[in-house]
């Protein structure tokens, strides 16, 4: 790092870490999602890019309706499309699992090939409905620009909202899944399916819905992720390793392992990126992941559970 | 005779089977198809060393790895590394500003030989590369996950990730590795040009007699005591723990055969097709690897052949034809296998095949003839396929 003075130095890190909270907001609401199909419901949807997409997608759509027919509503389109693609994508997500997911509870890797197969098939109908060229949406004045601090510092808006958002995403998950009535019935479900039903949880209904919620939650990823980069009928791949990793590591039952592991990804990619090329970065931050889960593969913060 | 019949091709309808393949893609094959289509069936070919593989470690060790890809990878890139050092003689690499390395190093100012290149100018050093390599990268991984009792899923994903990271390094590091184009204008092998019509035909038979070759192999290590080791790791894990068996270096050993086979099919790809490049690495192969063996039937050694020869004649037939349809149809398949043919091709033959073989019935004679009466008791009882029965059962 020679080269660099301490303040210029201080600057880097600060800019990097907020190009790397909007890396950390998407992929946290990315693993938010996984974490409750992947972590409470032991499904592998490889297809939850493809979810994150059509959110994605879904925004694009709204933004170029409303520029067409109602450009006064421009500023606010925005939100609504935050709703419309959780709705979306939830109601996918709610087909998919009474169409497919459901038939392959008790063989977890084939669910991995299943979904696979309906990542393919999301993928070659965004090509389909919108092109294979990369799309993104015309995002309201308000969310461009950037707050300077300082000389050397400068704060794109649109990360502070995406963060904004993943913090509310976050918190009203936290509270569905452990504070509510309806999040003690998944926790009992996934813990023993057979004693949930015998005690008149519908447990199909909590599966489906469980499922249509994680993948809600993708579409919301991928609203944010159309104010970073645009969107392509393939970006879905890109992110699901990552957010596979981000859920493993920061162990698969724990809200806040996945926040921790989220940041701590985000970061580390974003501020060596700055140092040594994009591809490298990646290949040293999975790298770490790896080698650190091999010697400790429960992730950071294991639930307690005797295996 | 008797031991060498059952143990390397388990019953009479593994006979049988192996029979019929071996004349499928001995006989049948080059007789009807032109050169450039053999040589598309040789490229499939090389595939199926990776399907075969996966039933291995997948249908019989119930350990999914998606990972396969980085074997295949490092033993195409070793035979790529070997062949692209001989294209670059400095006779022939004369007009570079550094003559003798590779034209992608010179393209992106690198001025001498990277150390890891150097020793594969020798051929002998290659061939060991393509077999040991692979085996001690897989042993590594194998080592560090199952001694762990790390499995199943999170096996799946780590191996995922790993292929990932292969192919990014592969990809980012142009000037060592050829970028994402990869290896290519591979010419000659210790001399002889390879690019032509005879060299790919010869290739197309060495790889059919490595693939039997592999599927021999296979078979006699399912059905050795190890085999039904596996089988009964698979399904009862812990059991076989608590009899005394040390369940991680059975893994690890499978894992590791699976590596090699997978390493011998991506030399043989790079010989074949005559480039290597990171596309044979990453996800989407490893996944597509997967649906090979899936679609063939997972307990299946041949199905697996059958199943990569069906899938990539269909993907060459649509994608000439219809490309965007090709992708809804894949991703059909994947989902109509996992959710109605659990075993593939192969299940699909024991639960139907009988309707065709009943016209076959004059065979069971000459076979009578061929296999003496007390090596057939045995395998009544004793063999791979009863095996498969319950694992479909299951």
């Amino acid at each position: 790092m020679g080269g660099y003075s301490y303040d210029e130095l201080g600057a880097i890190f600060a800019m990097q870490g907020f190009a790397g909270i909007s890396l950390f907001s998407v992929l946290l609401l990315m693993a938010l999602g996984l974490a409750i199909i992947f972590g409470q419901m032991g499904v592998i949807n490889m297809a939850h890019g493809e979810f994150m997409a059509a959110g994605a997608y879904t925004t694009y759509l709204i933004s170029s309706l409303t520029e067409t027919y109602i450009p006064g509503f421009m500023p606010y389109y925005f939100v609504f499309s935050i709703v419309a693609a959780f709705l979306v994508a939830g109601v996918l997500g709610y087909l998919a699992e009474f169409i497919l997911i459901r038939h392959l509870y008790k063989r977890p890797l084939d669910t991995l090939l299943a979904t696979w197969g309906l990542s393919l098939i999301m993928q070659q109908s965004f090509r389909s409905i919108f092109g294979a060229r990369e799309v993104s949406p015309t995002l309201p004045d308000w969310l461009m620009g950037s707050v300077q601090p300082t000389d050397m510092i400068d704060i794109p808006i649109n990360g502070m909202f995406v963060l904004g958002l993943t913090v509310f995403t976050t918190l009203a998950v936290f509270y569905l899944m452990f504070k509510s009535s309806w999040g003690l019935r998944v926790r009992a479900t996934t813990q023993n399916r057979v004693m949930s039903g015998a005690v008149g949880i519908n447990t199909k209904k909590i599966d489906r819905y469980t499922f249509a919620l994680g993948c809600g939650i993708a579409g919301m990823a991928g609203a944010a992720f159309t104010t970073i980069a645009s969107t392509g009928p393939t970006t879905g791949t890109l992110y699901i390793v990552d957010t596979f990793m981000v859920v493993v590591f920061g162990g698969a039952a724990s809200l806040f392992g996945t926040i921790a592991s989220a940041f701590s990804i985000a970061q580390a990619q974003s501020i060596l990126e700055f140092f040594i090329s994009g591809s490298m970065a990646k290949v040293f931050t999975l790298l770490t992941l790896v080698i650190i889960l091999m010697f400790k593969p429960e992730g950071l913060f294991a639930s307690k559970v005797r295996r | 005779m008797s031991f060498v019949y059952e143990k390397l091709f388990g019953d009479k309808k593994g006979m049988i089977g192996f029979c019929l393949l071996a004349i499928l893609i001995l006989v049948v094959f080059p007789l009807m198809l032109d050169s450039f289509r053999l040589n598309l069936v040789g490229k499939y070919l090389t595939y199926a060393f990776a399907a075969v593989s996966l039933v291995l470690l997948w249908g019989y060790g119930g350990t999914l790895s998606l990972g396969q890809g980085i074997f295949f990878g490092i033993g195409g890139y070793a035979m790529a590394m070997f062949l692209k050092l001989e294209a670059s003689s400095p006779e022939n690499t004369a007009i570079q500003s550094t003559p003798g390395i590779p034209d992608f190093m010179d393209w992106n100012q690198i001025t001498e030989l990277p150390f890891f290149w150097m020793p594969f100018h020798s051929f002998t050093f290659t061939l060991i590369a393509i077999l040991v390599v692979p085996t001690f990268f897989a042993y590594i991984i194998g080592a560090a996950m199952f001694k762990r009792r790390v499995g199943g899923v999170y096996f799946a994903i780590i191996t995922q990730v790993i292929s990932v990271i292969l192919t990014v390094l592969i990809v980012g590091q142009q000037g060592l590795t050829g970028g994402i184009n990869g290896i290519t204008d591979l010419r000659t092998l210790n001399g002889w040009d390879i690019t032509s019509d005879s060299a790919k035909n010869l290739f197309y038979f060495i790889n059919c007699f490595l693939l039997l070759a592999v599927i021999i192999a296979s078979r006699f290590v399912l059905t050795s005591k190890f085999g039904r080791l596996l089988l009964a790791m698979r399904d009862k894990e812990d059991r076989v723990r608590f009899s005394g068996y040390d369940v991680a270096n059975f893994k690890i050993f499978v894992f590791c055969f699976a590596a090699l086979i997978s390493a011998v099919g991506g030399a043989m790809f790079t010989l074949q097709v005559g480039f290597m490049s990171p596309s044979f690495v990453g996800i989407v192969p490893s996944i597509e690897m997967v649906i090979f063996a899936a679609v063939g039937g997972r307990m299946s050694l041949i199905g697996a052949v059958y199943g990569t020869l069906l899938i990539n004649f269909g993907k060459t037939a649509f994608s000439e034809s219809f490309p965007e349809l090709w992708l809804f149809l894949m991703g059909g398949l994947f989902i109509a296998v996992v959710m109605f043919f659990p075993n593939g091709l192969a299940g699909l033959w024991e639960d139907y095949g009988h309707h065709i073989t009943k016209h076959f019935r004059f065979l069971n004679r000459f076979y009578d003839k061929l296999v003496p009466a007390s090596s057939k008791e045995v395998n009544a009882s004793n063999s791979v396929d009863s095996a498969e029965l319950e694992g479909s059962k299951s």
